[in-house]
Protein backbone atom coordinates (compact mmCIF):
# COMPACT_ATOMS: atom_id res chain seq x y z
CA UNK A 1 0.00 0.00 0.00
CA UNK A 2 1.19 3.47 -0.81
CA UNK A 3 1.78 5.89 2.08
CA UNK A 4 3.02 9.41 2.74
CA UNK A 5 6.02 10.12 4.97
CA UNK A 6 4.61 11.68 8.17
CA UNK A 7 5.87 15.26 8.14
CA UNK A 8 6.73 15.20 11.83
CA UNK A 9 9.36 12.49 11.34
CA UNK A 10 10.53 13.29 7.81
CA UNK A 11 14.31 13.89 7.97
CA UNK A 12 14.05 16.67 5.37
CA UNK A 13 12.25 18.72 8.06
CA UNK A 14 9.22 20.06 6.27
CA UNK A 15 7.15 22.91 7.68
CA UNK A 16 3.79 21.84 9.08
CA UNK A 17 1.66 21.27 5.95
CA UNK A 18 -1.65 23.06 5.48
CA UNK A 19 -4.68 20.83 4.95
CA UNK A 20 -7.24 20.92 2.15
CA UNK A 21 -10.29 18.82 1.32
CA UNK A 22 -11.42 17.31 -1.93
CA UNK A 23 -14.40 15.12 -2.74
CA UNK A 24 -13.81 11.84 -4.59
CA UNK A 25 -16.97 10.09 -5.84
CA UNK A 26 -18.92 11.84 -3.08
CA UNK A 27 -16.49 11.05 -0.25
CA UNK A 28 -14.68 13.95 1.43
CA UNK A 29 -10.92 13.32 1.66
CA UNK A 30 -8.29 15.37 3.44
CA UNK A 31 -5.11 16.23 1.64
CA UNK A 32 -2.26 18.70 1.91
CA UNK A 33 -1.84 21.93 0.02
CA UNK A 34 0.63 21.37 -2.79
CA UNK A 35 -0.24 17.71 -3.36
CA UNK A 36 -1.33 16.52 -6.78
CA UNK A 37 -4.76 14.87 -6.74
CA UNK A 38 -2.99 11.54 -7.38
CA UNK A 39 -0.76 12.39 -4.42
CA UNK A 40 -3.80 12.92 -2.17
CA UNK A 41 -5.19 9.52 -3.19
CA UNK A 42 -1.87 7.67 -2.86
CA UNK A 43 -1.25 9.24 0.55
CA UNK A 44 -4.53 7.60 1.61
CA UNK A 45 -3.35 4.23 0.32
CA UNK A 46 -5.59 4.37 -2.76
CA UNK A 47 -3.61 3.06 -5.73
CA UNK A 48 -6.40 2.49 -8.26
CA UNK A 49 -9.41 4.54 -9.33
CA UNK A 50 -10.08 4.12 -13.03
CA UNK A 51 -11.79 1.14 -14.71
CA UNK A 52 -10.75 0.30 -18.26
CA UNK A 53 -12.99 -0.91 -21.08
CA UNK A 54 -11.95 -4.47 -20.22
CA UNK A 55 -12.96 -3.88 -16.60
CA UNK A 56 -9.42 -3.71 -15.23
CA UNK A 57 -8.43 -1.24 -12.56
CA UNK A 58 -5.78 1.44 -13.01
CA UNK A 59 -4.15 4.20 -11.02
CA UNK A 60 -0.79 5.93 -11.43
CA UNK A 61 1.68 4.22 -13.73
CA UNK A 62 4.18 6.75 -15.14
CA UNK A 63 3.61 9.52 -12.61
CA UNK A 64 4.73 12.27 -15.00
CA UNK A 65 1.82 12.75 -17.38
CA UNK A 66 2.85 10.40 -20.19
CA UNK A 67 0.67 7.28 -19.81
CA UNK A 68 -2.82 8.73 -19.06
CA UNK A 69 -3.64 5.76 -16.80
CA UNK A 70 -4.57 8.03 -13.87
CA UNK A 71 -7.18 10.20 -15.61
CA UNK A 72 -10.44 11.19 -13.89
CA UNK A 73 -13.00 13.97 -14.14
CA UNK A 74 -12.13 17.05 -12.07
CA UNK A 75 -14.85 19.64 -11.41
CA UNK A 76 -16.86 18.20 -14.27
CA UNK A 77 -14.03 18.13 -16.81
CA UNK A 78 -13.13 14.57 -17.89
CA UNK A 79 -9.74 13.03 -18.75
CA UNK A 80 -7.60 15.11 -16.37
CA UNK A 81 -4.25 13.52 -15.53
CA UNK A 82 -4.36 13.42 -11.72
CA UNK A 83 -0.57 13.08 -11.42
CA UNK A 84 -0.17 16.51 -13.03
CA UNK A 85 -3.10 18.38 -11.48
CA UNK A 86 -2.53 20.09 -8.13
CA UNK A 87 -5.39 19.58 -5.69
CA UNK A 88 -7.36 22.72 -4.83
CA UNK A 89 -9.53 22.97 -1.76
CA UNK A 90 -13.05 21.94 -2.74
CA UNK A 91 -12.12 20.04 -5.93
CA UNK A 92 -14.70 17.46 -6.95
CA UNK A 93 -13.21 14.31 -8.50
CA UNK A 94 -15.32 11.73 -10.29
CA UNK A 95 -13.57 8.52 -11.26
CA UNK A 96 -14.04 7.18 -14.79
CA UNK A 97 -15.43 3.74 -15.62
CA UNK A 98 -14.91 2.97 -19.31
CA UNK A 99 -17.15 -0.11 -19.16
CA UNK A 100 -20.12 2.21 -18.63
CA UNK A 101 -19.48 4.64 -21.45
CA UNK A 102 -21.24 4.46 -24.78
CA UNK A 103 -19.21 2.46 -27.31
CA UNK B 1 17.90 42.33 -28.77
CA UNK B 2 17.79 38.62 -29.61
CA UNK B 3 14.84 36.82 -28.07
CA UNK B 4 15.64 33.23 -27.07
CA UNK B 5 12.81 30.89 -26.07
CA UNK B 6 13.77 27.82 -24.02
CA UNK B 7 11.25 24.98 -23.65
CA UNK B 8 11.80 22.74 -20.61
CA UNK B 9 13.19 23.85 -17.25
CA UNK B 10 15.14 20.74 -16.28
CA UNK B 11 18.96 20.81 -16.04
CA UNK B 12 19.48 21.42 -19.79
CA UNK B 13 16.80 24.08 -20.16
CA UNK B 14 17.78 25.96 -17.01
CA UNK B 15 21.42 26.09 -18.00
CA UNK B 16 20.46 27.13 -21.56
CA UNK B 17 18.26 29.96 -20.28
CA UNK B 18 20.95 31.27 -17.93
CA UNK B 19 23.66 31.01 -20.61
CA UNK B 20 21.51 32.84 -23.17
CA UNK B 21 20.70 35.56 -20.65
CA UNK B 22 24.38 35.90 -19.68
CA UNK B 23 25.16 36.33 -23.38
CA UNK B 24 22.82 39.33 -23.50
CA UNK B 25 19.67 37.83 -24.99
CA UNK B 26 16.12 38.45 -23.84
CA UNK B 27 15.04 35.03 -22.59
CA UNK B 28 11.70 33.30 -22.01
CA UNK B 29 11.75 29.94 -20.22
CA UNK B 30 8.70 27.67 -20.38
CA UNK B 31 7.89 24.52 -18.45
CA UNK B 32 4.74 22.40 -18.54
CA UNK B 33 4.99 21.74 -14.80
CA UNK B 34 4.40 24.27 -12.05
CA UNK B 35 7.94 24.06 -10.68
CA UNK B 36 11.46 24.22 -12.06
CA UNK B 37 14.15 21.54 -12.12
CA UNK B 38 12.53 18.96 -14.41
CA UNK B 39 12.34 15.31 -13.46
CA UNK B 40 15.95 15.22 -12.26
CA UNK B 41 15.41 17.89 -9.62
CA UNK B 42 11.78 17.02 -9.04
CA UNK B 43 10.99 18.49 -5.64
CA UNK B 44 8.25 19.51 -3.23
CA UNK B 45 6.02 22.37 -4.39
CA UNK B 46 6.24 25.88 -2.95
CA UNK B 47 3.28 25.11 -0.66
CA UNK B 48 5.32 22.43 1.14
CA UNK B 49 8.71 23.94 2.04
CA UNK B 50 11.30 21.76 3.80
CA UNK B 51 14.56 22.84 5.40
CA UNK B 52 16.68 19.91 4.28
CA UNK B 53 15.22 18.99 0.94
CA UNK B 54 18.73 18.93 -0.58
CA UNK B 55 19.26 15.57 1.17
CA UNK B 56 16.99 13.92 -1.40
CA UNK B 57 18.99 15.18 -4.36
CA UNK B 58 22.30 15.09 -6.16
CA UNK B 59 23.73 18.40 -7.32
CA UNK B 60 21.08 20.44 -5.52
CA UNK B 61 23.62 23.27 -5.13
CA UNK B 62 23.85 23.48 -8.93
CA UNK B 63 20.06 23.71 -9.10
CA UNK B 64 20.03 26.43 -6.45
CA UNK B 65 22.67 28.38 -8.39
CA UNK B 66 20.71 28.12 -11.64
CA UNK B 67 17.43 28.98 -9.94
CA UNK B 68 19.11 31.98 -8.37
CA UNK B 69 20.37 33.19 -11.76
CA UNK B 70 16.98 33.68 -13.41
CA UNK B 71 16.63 37.41 -12.66
CA UNK B 72 15.61 39.16 -15.86
CA UNK B 73 14.41 35.92 -17.47
CA UNK B 74 10.68 35.60 -18.11
CA UNK B 75 9.73 32.26 -16.53
CA UNK B 76 6.33 30.84 -17.44
CA UNK B 77 5.28 27.63 -15.68
CA UNK B 78 2.23 25.44 -16.42
CA UNK B 79 2.98 26.32 -20.04
CA UNK B 80 2.16 23.50 -22.45
CA UNK B 81 3.57 23.91 -25.95
CA UNK B 82 1.21 22.14 -28.31
CA UNK B 83 2.45 23.22 -31.74
CA UNK B 84 5.53 24.75 -33.34
CA UNK B 85 5.78 26.26 -36.82
CA UNK B 86 9.13 26.92 -38.44
CA UNK B 87 8.39 27.58 -42.11
CA UNK B 88 8.45 31.39 -41.88
CA UNK B 89 10.34 32.27 -38.72
CA UNK B 90 9.53 30.47 -35.49
CA UNK B 91 6.04 30.44 -33.96
CA UNK B 92 5.44 28.50 -30.73
CA UNK B 93 1.86 27.94 -29.59
CA UNK B 94 1.35 27.60 -25.87
CA UNK B 95 -1.54 27.00 -23.47
CA UNK B 96 -1.00 28.34 -19.97
CA UNK B 97 -2.85 27.00 -16.94
CA UNK B 98 -3.47 23.85 -14.89
CA UNK B 99 -2.81 20.51 -16.63
CA UNK B 100 -5.62 19.37 -18.97
CA UNK B 101 -7.89 22.26 -18.00
CA UNK B 102 -10.18 23.73 -20.63
CA UNK B 103 -10.03 27.46 -21.32
CA UNK B 104 -6.34 27.90 -20.58
CA UNK B 105 -4.80 31.16 -21.78
CA UNK B 106 -3.43 30.76 -25.30
CA UNK B 107 -0.23 32.51 -26.26
CA UNK B 108 1.94 32.47 -29.37
CA UNK B 109 5.62 33.32 -29.09
CA UNK B 110 7.79 34.30 -32.06
CA UNK B 111 11.39 34.16 -30.78
CA UNK B 112 14.53 34.69 -32.85
CA UNK B 113 15.93 31.37 -31.61
CA UNK B 114 14.48 28.34 -29.89
CA UNK B 115 16.16 25.87 -27.51
CA UNK B 116 14.30 22.59 -27.01
CA UNK B 117 15.11 20.74 -23.77
CA UNK B 118 12.08 18.51 -23.25
CA UNK B 119 13.91 15.57 -21.65
CA UNK B 120 12.88 11.93 -21.57
CA UNK B 121 10.55 9.56 -19.81
CA UNK B 122 11.37 6.04 -18.78
CA UNK B 123 10.56 3.12 -21.00
CA UNK B 124 9.04 0.05 -19.38
CA UNK B 125 8.95 -3.22 -21.31
CA UNK B 126 5.71 -5.16 -20.85
CA UNK B 127 5.59 -8.35 -18.79
CA UNK B 128 2.63 -10.46 -17.60
CA UNK B 129 0.76 -8.47 -14.96
CA UNK B 130 2.44 -5.11 -15.65
CA UNK B 131 -1.01 -3.57 -16.03
CA UNK B 132 -1.98 -4.44 -12.43
CA UNK B 133 -2.28 -1.60 -9.94
CA UNK B 134 0.90 -1.61 -7.88
CA UNK B 135 3.17 -1.75 -10.93
CA UNK B 136 4.76 1.63 -11.55
CA UNK B 137 7.38 2.97 -13.87
CA UNK B 138 10.54 3.57 -11.87
CA UNK B 139 10.20 7.24 -12.78
CA UNK B 140 6.79 7.37 -11.09
CA UNK B 141 8.23 5.95 -7.87
CA UNK B 142 10.99 8.55 -8.04
CA UNK B 143 8.68 11.48 -8.85
CA UNK B 144 6.24 10.57 -6.08
CA UNK B 145 8.99 10.06 -3.49
CA UNK B 146 10.72 13.35 -4.27
CA UNK B 147 7.78 15.48 -5.32
CA UNK B 148 5.09 14.22 -2.94
CA UNK B 149 6.96 12.33 -0.16
CA UNK B 150 4.85 9.31 -1.05
CA UNK B 151 6.21 5.76 -1.13
CA UNK B 152 4.30 3.77 -3.75
CA UNK B 153 4.37 0.64 -1.58
CA UNK B 154 5.63 -0.84 1.69
CA UNK B 155 7.47 -3.84 0.17
CA UNK B 156 8.87 -2.72 -3.16
CA UNK B 157 10.87 -4.37 -5.91
CA UNK B 158 12.92 -2.20 -8.28
CA UNK B 159 13.79 -3.77 -11.62
CA UNK B 160 14.79 -3.12 -15.22
CA UNK B 161 18.07 -1.82 -16.56
CA UNK B 162 20.37 1.11 -16.09
CA UNK B 163 21.96 3.26 -13.42
CA UNK B 164 18.62 5.05 -12.80
CA UNK B 165 17.39 2.06 -10.76
CA UNK B 166 19.78 2.93 -7.94
CA UNK B 167 18.52 6.45 -7.12
CA UNK B 168 14.97 5.10 -7.37
CA UNK B 169 15.70 2.46 -4.74
CA UNK B 170 17.32 5.09 -2.57
CA UNK B 171 14.35 7.47 -2.86
CA UNK B 172 11.90 4.66 -2.03
CA UNK B 173 13.92 3.74 1.04
CA UNK B 174 14.08 7.39 2.12
CA UNK B 175 10.28 7.58 1.74
CA UNK B 176 9.77 4.65 4.11
CA UNK B 177 9.43 1.68 1.76
CA UNK B 178 11.35 -1.53 2.27
CA UNK B 179 13.15 -2.24 -1.00
CA UNK B 180 13.42 -6.02 -1.33
CA UNK B 181 15.98 -5.82 -4.09
CA UNK B 182 17.18 -4.06 -7.22
CA UNK B 183 17.11 -6.47 -10.17
CA UNK B 184 19.27 -5.32 -13.08
CA UNK B 185 18.83 -7.17 -16.38
CA UNK B 186 22.40 -6.61 -17.52
CA UNK B 187 24.78 -9.39 -16.57
CA UNK B 188 28.23 -8.72 -15.11
CA UNK B 189 29.89 -9.24 -18.52
CA UNK B 190 27.73 -6.53 -20.11
CA UNK B 191 28.38 -4.16 -17.22
CA UNK B 192 32.12 -4.75 -17.60
CA UNK B 193 31.92 -4.14 -21.35
CA UNK B 194 30.15 -0.84 -20.80
CA UNK B 195 31.88 0.54 -17.74
CA UNK B 196 35.42 -0.91 -17.55
CA UNK B 197 37.15 -0.05 -20.86
CA UNK B 198 39.14 3.19 -20.94
CA UNK B 199 38.22 4.15 -17.38
CA UNK B 200 40.22 7.41 -17.67
CA UNK B 201 37.51 8.69 -19.98
CA UNK B 202 35.05 8.53 -17.11
CA UNK B 203 37.09 11.26 -15.43
CA UNK B 204 35.32 13.69 -17.71
CA UNK B 205 32.08 12.58 -16.10
CA UNK B 206 33.62 12.40 -12.65
CA UNK B 207 30.59 13.80 -10.88
CA UNK B 208 28.41 11.11 -12.43
CA UNK B 209 30.84 8.38 -11.40
CA UNK B 210 30.82 9.77 -7.86
CA UNK B 211 27.06 9.80 -7.84
CA UNK B 212 26.91 6.12 -8.82
CA UNK B 213 29.57 5.17 -6.27
CA UNK B 214 27.47 6.98 -3.67
CA UNK B 215 24.45 4.87 -4.50
CA UNK B 216 26.49 1.66 -4.36
CA UNK B 217 27.75 2.62 -0.90
CA UNK B 218 24.21 3.45 0.15
CA UNK B 219 22.94 0.05 -0.94
CA UNK B 220 25.72 -1.80 0.82
CA UNK B 221 25.01 0.22 3.92
CA UNK B 222 21.28 -0.39 3.82
CA UNK B 223 21.66 -4.00 2.67
CA UNK B 224 19.39 -3.67 -0.34
CA UNK B 225 20.45 -6.54 -2.62
CA UNK B 226 21.61 -5.42 -6.08
CA UNK B 227 21.32 -8.47 -8.33
CA UNK B 228 22.64 -8.58 -11.89
CA UNK B 229 21.25 -10.61 -14.78
CA UNK B 230 17.74 -10.76 -13.32
CA UNK B 231 14.33 -9.46 -14.27
CA UNK B 232 10.79 -9.28 -13.01
CA UNK B 233 9.05 -11.64 -15.48
CA UNK B 234 5.60 -11.51 -13.92
CA UNK B 235 3.50 -9.59 -11.40
CA UNK B 236 0.58 -11.47 -9.86
CA UNK B 237 -2.29 -10.64 -7.60
CA UNK B 238 -6.02 -10.51 -7.19
CA UNK B 239 -6.81 -7.10 -8.65
CA UNK B 240 -3.45 -5.64 -7.57
CA UNK B 241 0.15 -6.70 -7.12
CA UNK B 242 0.66 -9.23 -4.34
CA UNK B 243 3.75 -11.04 -5.57
CA UNK B 244 6.39 -10.78 -8.26
CA UNK B 245 8.30 -13.47 -10.10
CA UNK B 246 12.00 -12.88 -10.63
CA UNK B 247 14.09 -14.97 -13.02
CA UNK B 248 17.72 -15.14 -14.03
CA UNK B 249 18.44 -13.92 -17.55
CA UNK B 250 20.68 -15.08 -20.34
CA UNK B 251 22.94 -12.54 -22.03
CA UNK B 252 20.14 -11.82 -24.54
CA UNK B 253 17.73 -11.16 -21.62
CA UNK B 254 15.70 -14.33 -22.21
CA UNK B 255 14.75 -15.86 -18.83
CA UNK B 256 16.59 -19.04 -17.80
CA UNK B 257 13.87 -21.69 -17.25
CA UNK B 258 13.72 -23.08 -13.74
CA UNK B 259 15.28 -20.02 -12.07
CA UNK B 260 11.99 -18.30 -11.17
CA UNK B 261 11.64 -17.11 -7.61
CA UNK B 262 8.54 -15.51 -6.09
CA UNK B 263 8.60 -12.57 -3.69
CA UNK B 264 5.66 -11.12 -1.78
CA UNK B 265 5.56 -7.41 -2.68
CA UNK B 266 2.96 -4.66 -3.02
CA UNK B 267 4.87 -2.43 -5.44
CA UNK B 268 7.03 -3.09 -8.51
CA UNK B 269 8.96 -0.17 -9.99
CA UNK B 270 10.32 -0.90 -13.45
CA UNK B 271 12.38 0.98 -16.04
CA UNK B 272 14.38 -0.41 -18.97
CA UNK B 273 15.85 2.84 -20.19
CA UNK B 274 14.57 6.15 -21.49
CA UNK B 275 12.56 7.43 -24.43
CA UNK B 276 13.29 11.00 -25.51
CA UNK B 277 10.28 13.33 -25.67
CA UNK B 278 10.50 14.09 -29.37
CA UNK B 279 7.06 15.65 -29.95
CA UNK B 280 8.30 19.23 -30.08
CA UNK B 281 11.51 18.63 -32.09
CA UNK B 282 9.42 16.67 -34.62
CA UNK B 283 6.78 19.43 -34.68
CA UNK B 284 9.59 21.93 -35.35
CA UNK B 285 10.83 19.78 -38.24
CA UNK B 286 14.16 18.83 -36.65
CA UNK B 287 15.95 15.88 -38.18
CA UNK B 288 15.93 12.81 -35.95
CA UNK B 289 19.10 10.70 -36.23
CA UNK B 290 19.29 6.94 -36.82
CA UNK B 291 19.69 6.54 -33.04
CA UNK B 292 16.27 8.23 -32.72
CA UNK B 293 17.54 11.26 -30.85
CA UNK B 294 17.50 14.82 -32.19
CA UNK B 295 20.48 15.24 -34.50
CA UNK B 296 22.67 18.16 -33.39
CA UNK B 297 26.09 19.51 -34.33
CA UNK B 298 28.85 20.45 -31.86
CA UNK B 299 27.00 23.74 -31.22
CA UNK B 300 23.76 21.85 -30.34
CA UNK B 301 22.24 23.22 -33.56
CA UNK B 302 19.45 21.07 -35.07
CA UNK B 303 18.72 20.73 -38.79
CA UNK B 304 16.28 23.68 -38.54
CA UNK B 305 17.54 27.25 -38.73
CA UNK B 306 17.77 28.89 -35.26
CA UNK B 307 16.46 25.81 -33.46
CA UNK B 308 18.77 24.18 -30.89
CA UNK B 309 18.35 21.08 -28.72
CA UNK B 310 20.01 20.04 -25.46
CA UNK B 311 19.79 17.33 -22.83
CA UNK B 312 18.22 13.90 -23.06
CA UNK B 313 16.42 14.53 -26.37
CA UNK B 314 19.88 14.54 -28.00
CA UNK B 315 21.08 11.34 -26.26
CA UNK B 316 20.82 9.84 -22.80
CA UNK B 317 23.87 11.32 -21.11
CA UNK B 318 22.74 12.23 -17.61
CA UNK B 319 22.79 15.51 -15.77
CA UNK B 320 26.39 16.52 -16.54
CA UNK B 321 25.83 16.21 -20.28
CA UNK B 322 22.52 18.09 -19.98
CA UNK B 323 24.12 21.02 -18.15
CA UNK B 324 27.00 21.33 -20.62
CA UNK B 325 24.77 20.97 -23.68
CA UNK B 326 22.36 23.52 -22.24
CA UNK B 327 25.14 26.07 -21.75
CA UNK B 328 26.40 25.56 -25.31
CA UNK B 329 22.89 25.75 -26.81
CA UNK B 330 21.96 28.84 -24.78
CA UNK B 331 25.11 30.75 -25.70
CA UNK B 332 24.87 29.85 -29.41
CA UNK B 333 21.14 30.65 -29.56
CA UNK B 334 22.00 34.10 -28.18
CA UNK B 335 24.62 34.54 -30.90
CA UNK B 336 27.62 34.16 -28.56
CA UNK B 337 30.41 31.58 -28.85
CA UNK B 338 30.32 28.54 -26.58
CA UNK B 339 33.13 28.29 -24.05
CA UNK B 340 36.02 26.05 -25.24
CA UNK B 341 35.95 24.25 -21.88
CA UNK B 342 32.29 23.31 -22.41
CA UNK B 343 32.97 22.09 -25.95
CA UNK B 344 35.70 19.83 -24.52
CA UNK B 345 33.46 18.56 -21.69
CA UNK B 346 30.75 17.73 -24.21
CA UNK B 347 32.99 15.03 -25.74
CA UNK B 348 33.49 13.33 -22.38
CA UNK B 349 29.77 13.15 -21.66
CA UNK B 350 29.01 11.59 -25.05
CA UNK B 351 31.23 8.71 -24.00
CA UNK B 352 29.03 8.23 -20.94
CA UNK B 353 25.92 7.77 -23.08
CA UNK B 354 27.68 5.09 -25.15
CA UNK B 355 28.67 3.24 -21.98
CA UNK B 356 25.09 3.18 -20.66
CA UNK B 357 23.92 1.66 -23.92
CA UNK B 358 26.71 -0.93 -24.06
CA UNK B 359 26.05 -2.01 -20.47
CA UNK B 360 22.28 -1.70 -20.12
CA UNK B 361 20.80 -1.51 -23.65
CA UNK B 362 17.67 -3.64 -24.24
CA UNK B 363 18.49 -7.13 -25.63
CA UNK B 364 16.09 -8.92 -27.95
CA UNK B 365 15.50 -12.02 -25.81
CA UNK B 366 13.19 -10.08 -23.47
CA UNK B 367 10.19 -10.95 -25.66
CA UNK B 368 10.34 -14.56 -24.45
CA UNK B 369 8.85 -13.50 -21.09
CA UNK B 370 5.69 -12.36 -22.93
CA UNK B 371 2.59 -14.58 -23.14
CA UNK B 372 -0.21 -14.39 -25.69
CA UNK B 373 -2.44 -12.61 -23.18
CA UNK B 374 0.19 -10.13 -21.94
CA UNK B 375 -1.10 -6.61 -22.53
CA UNK B 376 1.31 -4.62 -24.72
CA UNK B 377 -0.70 -1.44 -25.39
CA UNK B 378 -2.05 -0.34 -22.01
CA UNK B 379 -4.58 2.19 -23.39
CA UNK B 380 -6.34 -0.09 -25.89
CA UNK B 381 -5.51 -3.25 -23.91
CA UNK B 382 -4.07 -5.04 -26.92
CA UNK B 383 -2.32 -8.27 -25.96
CA UNK B 384 0.81 -9.78 -27.48
CA UNK B 385 -0.98 -12.68 -29.26
CA UNK B 386 -3.54 -10.55 -31.13
CA UNK B 387 -0.83 -8.03 -31.97
CA UNK B 388 1.33 -10.74 -33.55
CA UNK B 389 -1.74 -12.09 -35.40
CA UNK B 390 -2.44 -8.62 -36.80
CA UNK B 391 1.17 -8.27 -37.91
CA UNK B 392 1.13 -11.72 -39.55
CA UNK B 393 -2.17 -10.99 -41.35
CA UNK B 394 -0.83 -7.73 -42.77
CA UNK B 395 0.87 -8.27 -46.12
CA UNK B 396 3.58 -5.69 -45.74
CA UNK B 397 5.05 -4.99 -42.35
CA UNK B 398 3.57 -1.50 -42.48
CA UNK B 399 3.12 -0.36 -38.91
CA UNK B 400 0.15 1.81 -39.81
CA UNK B 401 -1.87 -1.19 -40.99
CA UNK B 402 -0.92 -3.22 -37.94
CA UNK B 403 -1.98 -0.36 -35.68
CA UNK B 404 -5.31 0.13 -37.44
CA UNK B 405 -6.07 -3.60 -37.37
CA UNK B 406 -5.03 -4.24 -33.77
CA UNK B 407 -5.58 -0.72 -32.32
CA UNK B 408 -2.20 -0.98 -30.56
CA UNK B 409 -0.74 2.48 -30.10
CA UNK B 410 -3.96 4.29 -30.99
CA UNK B 411 -5.14 5.04 -27.44
CA UNK B 412 -5.11 8.19 -25.36
CA UNK B 413 -1.36 8.16 -24.67
CA UNK B 414 -0.77 8.22 -28.44
CA UNK B 415 1.75 5.35 -28.27
CA UNK B 416 4.01 7.19 -25.85
CA UNK B 417 4.18 4.10 -23.61
CA UNK B 418 4.04 1.19 -26.06
CA UNK B 419 5.13 2.71 -29.39
CA UNK B 420 8.70 1.48 -29.55
CA UNK B 421 7.70 -1.89 -28.13
CA UNK B 422 4.97 -2.31 -30.78
CA UNK B 423 7.50 -1.40 -33.48
CA UNK B 424 9.89 -4.05 -32.18
CA UNK B 425 7.26 -6.77 -31.79
CA UNK B 426 5.79 -6.23 -35.27
CA UNK B 427 9.12 -5.97 -37.06
CA UNK B 428 8.55 -2.36 -38.10
CA UNK B 429 11.46 -0.41 -39.51
CA UNK B 430 11.49 2.90 -37.63
CA UNK B 431 13.94 4.33 -40.17
CA UNK B 432 10.90 4.60 -42.48
CA UNK B 433 8.81 7.62 -41.53
CA UNK B 434 5.54 5.68 -41.84
CA UNK B 435 6.84 3.02 -39.44
CA UNK B 436 7.81 5.24 -36.53
CA UNK B 437 5.44 5.79 -33.63
CA UNK B 438 7.24 9.02 -32.71
CA UNK B 439 5.07 11.19 -34.97
CA UNK B 440 1.86 12.54 -33.46
CA UNK B 441 -0.63 14.97 -34.99
CA UNK B 442 -0.56 17.21 -31.92
CA UNK B 443 2.51 17.64 -29.75
CA UNK B 444 0.37 17.68 -26.59
CA UNK B 445 -3.23 16.77 -25.79
CA UNK B 446 -5.53 19.80 -25.81
CA UNK B 447 -9.28 20.22 -25.69
CA UNK B 448 -11.13 20.85 -28.94
CA UNK B 449 -12.52 24.14 -27.64
CA UNK B 450 -8.98 25.47 -27.18
CA UNK B 451 -8.10 24.69 -30.79
CA UNK B 452 -10.82 27.11 -31.87
CA UNK B 453 -9.96 29.87 -29.39
CA UNK B 454 -7.76 32.73 -30.64
CA UNK B 455 -4.28 33.18 -29.18
CA UNK B 456 -3.44 36.27 -27.22
CA UNK B 457 -0.13 37.69 -26.18
CA UNK B 458 -1.15 38.04 -22.56
CA UNK B 459 -1.02 35.10 -20.22
CA UNK B 460 -0.58 34.18 -16.61
CA UNK B 461 3.17 34.55 -16.28
CA UNK B 462 4.50 33.21 -13.03
CA UNK B 463 7.93 33.83 -11.65
CA UNK B 464 9.14 30.95 -9.50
Amino acid sequence: MSAIVPWETDPIRPDEPKPLHITVDGTRIEGLQGQSIAGVLLAHGTTEWRTTTAGRRRGVFCGIGVCFDCIAAVNGESDVRLCLRRANDGDTVTTQDDTKEAP
Amino acid sequence: MTHVLVVGAGPAGLSAAVAASDAGARVTLLDSGDGLGGQYWRHLPLQRPAQREARLHHGWAAFDRLRGSLAGIEVVTEAQVWAIETHDGIAVHVLIGPADAGGRAARTLTPDALVLATGAHDRTLPFPGWNLPGVFSAGAAQALAKGERVAVGRRAVVAGAGPFLLPVAQSLTAAGARVLGVYEAARPSALAKGWLPRPWRLLGAAHKGGELAGYAAHHLGRRVPYRLGRAVVEARGDGRVEEVVIARLNADWSPVPGTERTLAADAVCVSHGFTPRLELPIAAGCRIGPDRFVAVDADQRTSVESVYAAGEITGIGGVDAALVEGRIAGARAAGAPASPADLKRRGATTDFARRIDAAHGIRRGWTSWLRDDTVVCRCEEVAYGPLCDAAAATDQAALRSVKLTSRAGLGICQARMCGRTVEELTGADPARAEDTTDRRPLAAPIRLGDLAAPATTCGKDTHV
